[in-house]
């Protein structure tokens, strides 16, 4: 039996439920993080497999994940300052304790 | 068969610390965890022919992101205590929305049929890679640099202690 495009996909699928798993239970906002990126390198799993599967001859899939890969890591880098700076004014960083504009 | 046997050993490898990822209790080794996972995917980009895009995975995503993540759960280590609760109260509805979605995602995916085509791939794709990025895709790549840089200014701006 080959492996062929379907196992790719179902791998990335249940990657990315993991992750979604992961950003619905955790309160630590770094962990809500970790879950996000696994959902990122789901979807690049996905691209890289269409390329793969479905046009070999092209790059675009590559293109795109490189693409992905570079604002995972701005995303990163944004959301753990954001995470430092609630650190400092609320000296918390669980997302439940973090009720600001809530009423 | 030696492909397959590949794909269930990474596809192991990928899954298994990602689910330590999303249920330990102790925020130091779901982040550990994060790199096998990450090199899992690696692996499957290897098996796909993406050797390119495989490389810049290990650079960013086990080496960069990792150690990032790493130091600012040492940075904050108040809200990462072994005694602090890291699951919230919705570990019920979380399990079944992301369970019925990826059910969906897996029963779209077997029942689709996709357009598959055949084709050996080409030896080596960096070149077209490159040309693609710096022709075809120029716009893109402009874009994904000016964001890289106004996050970078952002998040310095965003953790500098008095603002």
């Amino acid at each position: 039996m080959a492996v062929g495009l379907t196992h790719y996909l179902v791998v990335a699928a249940l990657l990315f439920g993991l992750g979604l798993y992961g950003i619905l239970t955790r309160r630590n906002a770094v962990a809500i993080l970790m879950g996000i990126e696994l959902m990122l390198n789901a979807t690049n799993i996905n691209l890289v497999a269409f390329n793969r599967y479905v046009a070999p001859a092209a790059v675009a899939g590559h293109v795109f994940a490189l693409v992905v890969i570079t604002l995972a890591a701005c995303e990163a880098a944004v959301g753990l300052a954001l995470v430092m700076a609630a650190y400092r004014t609320l000296e918390t960083i669980h997302v439940d304790e973090i009720n600001l504009m809530k009423w | 068969m030696g492909e397959l046997a590949a794909f269930i050993i990474l596809s192991a490898l990928t899954l298994i610390p990602a689910v330590v990822v999303v249920t330990s209790g102790n925020v130091v080794r779901a982040a550990m965890s994060l790199i096998p996972s990450f090199l899992g995917v690696t692996g499957l980009f290897v098996l796909l022919g993406a050797e390119f895009v495989a490389g810049i995975q290990i650079l960013i995503y086990a080496g960069a992101i990792a150690v990032l993540i790493l130091f600012v759960i040492m940075l904050t280590e108040g809200g990462t205590g072994l005694a602090i609760r890291q699951l919230n109260e919705q570990r019920l509805p979380g399990i079944v929305v992301a369970g019925a979605l990826t059910a969906g995602f897996v029963v779209l995916v077997v029942r689709t049929a996709w357009p598959l085509a055949a084709g050996a791939l080409p030896a080596s794709n960096v070149t077209a890679i490159g040309t693609a990025f710096l022709t075809d895709f120029i716009l893109a790549f402009e874009i994904s640099s000016l964001v890289l840089l106004v996050s970078l200014v952002g998040a310095l701006v965003i953790a500098r202690k008095e603002l």
